[in-house]
C-alpha cells in the first residue's frame, strides 16, 4: 500500500504503451477501418446509381417499344390499306376485261349472226329461185334474174 | 484453499494484500531472520521478507509484480492490437481483426462523444487506458489463491496478481493523464490557463486568492479521484473474493476424504495438491460434457460428487459465491475500465477548451 517508485515506474511503462499504440496500431486500423467505410459507400453509391441507370434504361426500352410498336402498327395499317387497294385495282381491271370480253363475244355473236343472215339471204335467194322456176317451169334466165333475186335477198 | 504460510486469518489476508517489493533497506534495520536479529551495515537493495521490511523501504522500492504483470498485459494489449493491426485490410475483416475492430470503433465512438477538439493522441491513449485497465482488472477472475500458491511452490513468498489493486498503478497512470491535461491546458490556452485558475469562478481581482485555491483544488481533485476511484473499486473487489475464499477455506477439510485422507496424506495444511487433483477432475467433467459424452445433468452430478468428497458444502458454496461475485465483478471491471477512459477523454477535453 506504500507509495514508492512502482508510480513512477507505471508513469514511463503508461507512457511507453500509449506511444505504441498511436505509432502502430491506431492509425492503421483506423485506416483500415476508414477506408473501408468509404469503400463500402462507394459500394453503395454505385449500386445505386445502377439502379438510376436501370430504371432509366427501362424507361428508355419502354419509349422504344411502344415507338416499335406504333411504327409496326402503321405499317400494318399501310400494308391492309395497299392491299384493299390492289384488290380493288384488280377487280376493276377484271371487271373491265370482262366487259372487254363481253364486247368481242357480243360482236363476234353480231359478225355470226350477220353472216348466218347473209347465208340464209343467199339460201333463200337459191330457194326463191328453184321456187320460182319450179312455178313458173320454164327457163328463167339466171343471169337476167340473179340480180333482181338478189336485190331482193338484200332487203330481207 | 488458504494456502500453505498463513496460519490465521489476518495473516491469510495480509499475506494476500503484500505486494512482491524489491527495495532499498536503511542502514541499521533489524531484519527478523531464522538466525535471530540481523542489523544492516549499509544500504541494501533486497526483495523485502514480509510487510515491516516493505514498510522500511519506504519510497526507493518497487513493486516487482505489480510492474510485472501490468507491463506484461500492456505488452499482451500491444501484441494483439498489433497483430491485428497487421492483418488490418480494406476487405470484410474477420476473426481477431473483428474483434480488436470492434474494441477499437467502441473507443473512436466514446470519444467522438465527449472529446470536441482536434488532437491524434487522445484517440490512442483513450484505447490503451480501456484495454490495459481492462486487462489489469480482468486478472481479478483468476481464482485468488491460484496464481500466488503456485508461484508460493516455486518459492516466490509474495505475489499480488492485479495490477489495479495496487495504488501507485492507478495513481500513476492518473498522474500521467494529469501532466497531459497540465500540458494541454497550458499548450492551448497559454495565459487563459493562468486566468481561468485566478478569475473563476468570481471574475474579480481580489477574490483571486480564493479563486486560485477552488479551481487547484478542483483541478488536483480529478487526478486523484481518477486513480484512486479505480483503486477502492478493484480493492473491494479483491477483498470480497478473499473475504470469501477464506470464509469458506475451512470447509474445504471437511469432505468426505479430503478431511481425513488429506490431513494424513499432506498433513493439516498443504491441501494444494489435493485441490488440484478435485480442480482437474472437474474441469475434466466438464469437458467431456463439453464433447456431447457426457449428459448435462451427469456432469452436475458428478461435479457435485466431486466436491462431496473433495471438499463437501462448505467449499461448494464458497465457489458457487466466488462464482456469482465474479460475474457481477465482470460488470465492475468494464464499466471502471470504461470509466477511467471515458474520464481521461473528459479531463482532456476540458483542457482544450477555451471557456467553460
Amino acid at each position: 500500500m506504500n507509495i514508492n517508485l512502482t508510480l513512477f515506474g507505471q508513469m514511463v511503462t503508461f507512457a511507453m504503451f500509449v506511444w505504441f499504440c498511436m505509432r502502430f496500431v491506431w492509425p492503421v486500423i483506423i485506416d483500415a477501418m476508414e477506408e473501408r467505410q468509404k469503400k463500402i459507400a462507394d459500394g453503395l453509391d454505385a449500386a445505386d446509381r445502377a439502379m438510376r441507370d436501370l430504371e432509366v434504361a427501362q424507361a428508355q426500352a419502354g419509349d422504344q417499344m411502344r415507338e416499335a410498336k406504333q411504327d409496326a402498327a402503321g405499317i400494318i395499317d399501310q400494308a391492309t390499306k395497299r392491299a384493299s387497294q390492289i384488290v380493288e385495282e384488280a377487280k376493276q381491271l377484271a371487271i373491265a376485261e370482262g366487259d372487254r370480253l363481253k364486247a368481242a363475244a357480243a360482236a363476234d355473236i353480231e359478225q355470226d349472226v350477220n353472216r348466218a343472215k347473209e347465208e340464209l339471204r343467199i339460201a333463200v335467194a337459191s330457194l326463191a329461185l328453184a321456187g320460182a322456176e319450179k312455178i313458173l317451169e320454164t327457163s328463167v334466165d339466171d343471169t337476167a334474174h340473179r340480180a333482181l333475186v338478189d336485190q331482193l335477198a338484200t332487203q330481207l | 484453499m488458504a494456502g500453505g504460510n498463513p496460519a490465521s486469518t489476518t495473516e491469510y489476508i495480509q499475506h494476500h494484500l503484500q505486494n512482491s517489493v524489491f527495495g532499498k533497506l536503511p542502514a541499521g534495520f533489524e531484519r527478523q531472520t531464522e538466525n535471530g536479529v540481523e542489523v544492516l551495515a549499509a544500504d541494501t537493495w533486497m526483495m523485502a521478507h514480509g510487510a515491516s521490511e516493505a514498510a522500511a523501504m519506504g519510497f526507493w522500492a518497487i513493486h516487482v509484480d505489480s510492474m510485472a504483470w501490468s507491463i506484461g498485459l500492456g505488452i499482451l494489449f500491444c501484441w494483439v492490437f498489433r497483430s491485428a493491426a497487421k492483418r488490418a485490410t480494406t476487405t470484410a475483416p474477420s476473426g481477431l481483426l473483428g474483434f480488436v475492430e470492434l474494441i477499437v470503433d467502441f473507443v473512436d465512438g466514446a470519444v467522438r462523444d465527449s472529446f470536441s477538439g482536434h488532437n491524434k493522441m487522445i484517440a490512442p491513449l483513450a484505447l490503451t487506458i480501456f484495454v490495459w485497465v481492462f486487462l489489469m482488472n480482468l486478472m481479478d477472475l483468476i481464482p485468488v489463491d491460484l496464481v500466488p500458491m503456485l508461484l508460493m511452490m516455486a518459492g516466490v513468498e509474495y505475489q499480488k496478481i492485479v495490477p489495479s489493486t495496487d495504488p501507485n498503478i492507478t495513481m500513476g497512470m492518473a498522474l500521467g493523464v494529469f501532466v497531459l491535461m497540465l500540458y494541454y491546458n497550458i499548450k492551448v490556452k497559454g495565459f487563459g490557463f493562468v486566468k481561468e485558475l485566478t478569475l473563476h469562478p468570481f471574475n474579480h481581482w481580489a477574490f483571486i486568492p480564493v479563486n486560485l485555491f477552488m479551481e487547484l483544488v478542483g483541478l488536483l481533485a480529478k487526478p486523484f479521484s481518477l486513480g484512486l476511484r479505480l483503486f477502492g473499486n478493484m480493492y473491494a473487489g479483491e477483498m470480497i473474493f478473499i473475504l470469501i475464499a477464506m470464509m469458506f477455506a475451512a470447509g474445504a477439510g471437511t469432505g468426505l476424504i479430503a478431511g481425513g485422507l488429506n490431513a494424513h496424506l499432506f498433513g493439516e495444511q498443504t491441501n494444494g495438491l489435493f485441490w488440484l487433483l478435485i480442480f482437474v477432475l472437474v474441469c475434466g467433467v466438464c469437458w467431456l460434457n463439453l464433447k456431447g459424452k457426457l449428459s448435462t445433468s451427469n456432469t452436475v452430478i458428478l461435479s457435485l460428487l466431486l466436491l462431496t468428497i473433495g471438499g463437501g458444502i462448505f467449499a461448494l458454496g464458497g465457489g458457487l459465491m466466488q462464482w456469482g461475485w465474479a460475474i457481477f465483478h465482470i460488470l465492475v471491471i468494464t464499466l471502471q475500465a470504461f470509466i477511467f477512459m471515458v474520464l481521461t477523454v473528459v479531463y482532456l477535453s476540458m483542457a482544450h477548451e477555451e471557456d467553460h
